[in-house]
């Protein structure tokens, strides 16, 4: 096995479990989203399997470095923290129905980086500024900050599907209570904005250490401080009176919007010294 | 909800007999002042990443027209990340935590280093998530077991008696409680770090070429000079490529020129910088450095002869037979011909007996471009050694460290904030009628009261089976 073929098999299996949480939502049979977890947990393996051979392969090239450092590299780890941190809650909250809204991102992100023609998948070498045991540090913790902003957008929408009192039997009913959504919303969105401020810091100091400058303002670098501004107003919103339920998760969803832009927006739209995500 | 995610509501209301300084106290003391100034500060900050930073004039009237221009210069937009009213944003910031951080400090004090511990044993016997589950054993012999395991559970252990009830409560973490306050502190450390680099610190470039070497340097935003305490010396460059083209190292080799003395020679490379008296040089660019000489070849299309000689730049010789004079006049790393960049070109000057002179180019890698101009001599750099010029960034900033120290800060207090609580605890060991014994497990936390529950539940049973064993 290679690691293009590990991480297609696992955009195929996080297509599946896709499917059967979707099937869970629609046909309201527990064992979907019983089949769905394993088979997420499945493409899991796969993602993590498909990650380290591409290590491996890249010593074989004789470039040894970690894979982290280009698009679609950072697209698949991309997906690999959001599955980790799914399961991760799914295991300690016991609440299955609302992998229906991550695990739609998780597959995205790994097909988008398999077929959009795009985005390369060849192993190459590495620039000098990126050869940096920094670049390591800041590029896995950005991403789990990202993928804790991703489950925080999940649950953020089930506030805009899932009335408060929903009927007996209907199918939002599966979906977890208000207040457990405020909750794990909240123990998301902190830590997203723990391993964001990591993210944020790593990489200031390897930019300290690569160019003399810690801190820019390279669009990337002022988009993903924008990033954290949003959700310390998110943070600060919440102590305020009113600002709980739909309103806030508003902002939740305003945060991962300019994740989003952060990582792709300003790729495509705007110049700077990232030339990844 | 924990009790401190309300700060409002222990926030005094303003009344209309309030001092003017205390109106502007609470003012600052405001939580949604917070929020505004964070909303602004991410708004603003959009601008510079969508509208061209530190251009030149033209290219602002170029890109969005007189009118615009003018705006963007009384904004100071062209470099608004340093533009007065976004440091007067930040500062706004700064006030506010401060007053905020001086005045719920002083309010929690005395909850985060109490004179004496005191507990109020109803709030815990009468909350929700109370655990309570039966013993049939010696009250006495309970209380002691429960204290023990409680001892080792959660920490020292506080006794009290009611009745025939023995009540034994145990906390940790209170210091937790100052997390939030050490994030805050964390802010203002970072941005004082920063002021310092801004008023003490500069940041500059210098290119030297393979060989040379000088003591000064060119800020990078006003290309003022700063003259160092020291001279570099640049003994060579070198750069590496991957097969595939792509560079895979840069590399200077320094020496530190101290008193006109040598002090110490070191390599320097992308991501390892020299630091040296609070200095620090970065490999930053590289170019091809003028060379000083160059191998010409003279063919004269008369006579069929060629000559070739080393002519250093600046340099005239005479041409074959008493023809005229060539001067090699320098050199030109990219050669724009036509839209065709020819790469490294050297220039010269013919002056031909009794003509007007003219000047040629001369590139390296197109050794027979001058013979196209079919005069009678066609000239050809047939070799020349290549030097590079390496550029550096040379950067001094005192504040990196107050930086530095914020970042630490900021981490920390962050961890602790989200991922530790201040926990209290309390058993209730109760003897009842027919020997039977209750025990009563109850918790409070600042923090998740749903961690708190889960929690509860899993000490319930473990002091539960302790209790049964023992
Ligand atoms: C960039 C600036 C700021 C950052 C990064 C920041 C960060 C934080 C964080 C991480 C928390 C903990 C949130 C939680 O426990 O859910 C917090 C809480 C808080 N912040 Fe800020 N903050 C900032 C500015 C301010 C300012 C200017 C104020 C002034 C009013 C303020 C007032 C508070 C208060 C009152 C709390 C609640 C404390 C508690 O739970 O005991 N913050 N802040």
């Amino acid at each position: 096995m290679n690691s293009s073929l590990a991480l297609s098999s696992a955009t195929f299996i996080y297509g599946l479990a896709t499917v059967f949480y979707i099937g869970f939502f629609a046909f309201k049979k527990e064992i979907l989203a019983r089949t769905g977890f394993f088979v997420l947990a499945a493409g899991l393996l796969l993602n993590t399997a498909g990650i380290g051979l591409r290590w491996v392969e890249s010593y074989q090239m004789g470039y040894g470095r970690a894979p982290f450092s280009n698009m679609y590299e950072s697209l698949v780890f991309f997906s690999w923290t959001m599955a980790m941190l799914y399961i991760f809650v799914e295991l300690k909250y016991r609440e299955q129905g609302f992998g229906v809204f991550i695990s739609p991102l998780i597959f995205l992100a790994i097909a988008y980086a398999s077929f959009d023609p795009g985005i390369s998948s060849r192993i190459n070498p590495l620039i000098p500024a990126l050869k940096s045991n920094w670049l390591i540090a800041h590029v896995v913790t950005c991403f789990l900050g990202y993928a804790g902003f991703a489950v925080a957008f999940g649950l953020s929408i089930i506030y805009f599907v899932k009335p408060k009192q929903p009927d007996k039997g209907a199918i939002a009913s599966r979906l977890p209570a208000w207040e457990l959504i405020d909750e794990l919303t909240y123990q998301m969105v902190v830590f997203g904005f723990l391993f964001l401020t990591i993210g944020i810091i790593t990489g200031a100091v390897w930019a300290n250490s690569a160019w003399g400058k810690y801190w820019s303002w390279d669009p990337k670098e002022t988009w993903s401080l924008i990033t954290w501004f949003v959700y310390a107003i998110f943070m600060h919103l919440r102590l305020m009176r009113g600002w709980q339920g739909r309103n806030l998760a508003l902002v939740s969803i305003a945060g991962f919007m300019a994740v989003l832009f952060t990582y792709f927006g300003v790729n495509f739209l705007l110049s700077g010294l990232h030339s990844y995500g | 909800m924990p009790w401190n995610h309300k700060p409002e509501n222990e926030r005094k209301k303003l009344k209309k007999q309030d001092s003017i300084p205390r109106q502007i106290w609470v003012f600052f003391c405001s939580v949604k002042l917070t929020v505004y100034t964070l909303v602004l500060l991410a708004v603003t900050s959009i601008i510079g990443t969508v509208v061209l930073q530190n251009g030149a004039p033209q290219q602002y009237v170029d890109l969005y027209g007189k009118g615009i221009y003018n705006l963007i210069q009384v904004f100071q937009i062209g470099d608004m990340y340093h533009a007065w009213w976004f440091l007067l944003l930040l500062l706004l910031l700064c006030i506010n935590i401060t007053v905020c951080s001086v005045e719920r400090l002083s309010l929690i004090w005395k909850t985060i280093f109490p004179k004496q511990l005191r507990f109020n044993p109803d709030r815990f016997l009468k909350s929700r998530t109370k655990q309570t589950f039966v013993v049939p054993q010696d009250a006495q012999k309970l209380a002691r077991s429960s204290e023990a395991w409680l001892n080792s559970r959660v920490g020292q252990v506080h006794r009290q008696k009611d009745e025939n009830t023995f009540l034994l409560y145990s906390e940790k973490g209170r210091w937790t409680r100052l997390g939030v306050f050490v994030v805050h502190a964390s802010v203002l450390l970072l941005l004082a770090g920063a002021l310092i680099g801004a008023v003490f610190g500069f940041k500059a470039n210098v290119r030297i070429d393979e060989g040379g070497r000088t003591n000064q340097v060119f800020t990078a935003r006003t290309r003022e000079p700063v003259t160092l305490d020291f001279t570099i010396q640049c003994n060579e460059f070198e750069v590496k490529f991957y097969d595939t083209g792509a560079p895979e190292d840069f590399r200077s080799n320094l020496t530190i020129i101290e008193n006109g003395q040598e002090s110490f020679t070191k390599d320097i490379r992308v991501n390892h910088p020299l630091r040296y008296k609070g200095i620090n040089i970065f490999q930053s660019s590289y170019g091809t450095a003028t060379p000083n000489a160059a191998v010409v070849s003279i063919v004269d299309n008369v006579t069929g002869r060629e000559t070739t000689q080393t002519i250093r730049i600046g340099e005239t010789i005479g041409l074959p037979d008493d023809q005229g004079y060539f001067l090699l006049q320098g050199f030109l790393p990219h050669f724009d011909f036509r839209n065709n960049n020819l790469g490294e070109t050297f220039f010269g000057k013919v002056d031909l007996a009794n003509k007007q002179g003219f000047q040629i180019g001369l590139p390296v890698k197109f050794p027979t471009f001058d013979k196209m101009r079919k005069g009678r001599f066609a000239f050809a750099v047939k070799d020349f050694e290549k030097r590079y010029y390496t550029g550096l960034q040379v950067t001094k900033d005192p504040g990196v460290w107050y930086v530095y120290a914020g970042f630490i800060l900021m981490i920390l207090g962050c961890w602790v904030t989200f991922f530790m609580s201040h926990q209290s605890f309390l058993i209730a060991v109760q003897p009842q009628a027919g020997g039977q014994v209750t025990i009563h497990l109850a918790g409070k936390t600042n923090r998740s009261a749903r961690d708190m529950k889960l929690r509860l539940a899993r000490m319930a049973a473990q002091l539960e089976n302790q209790l049964t064993k023992g």
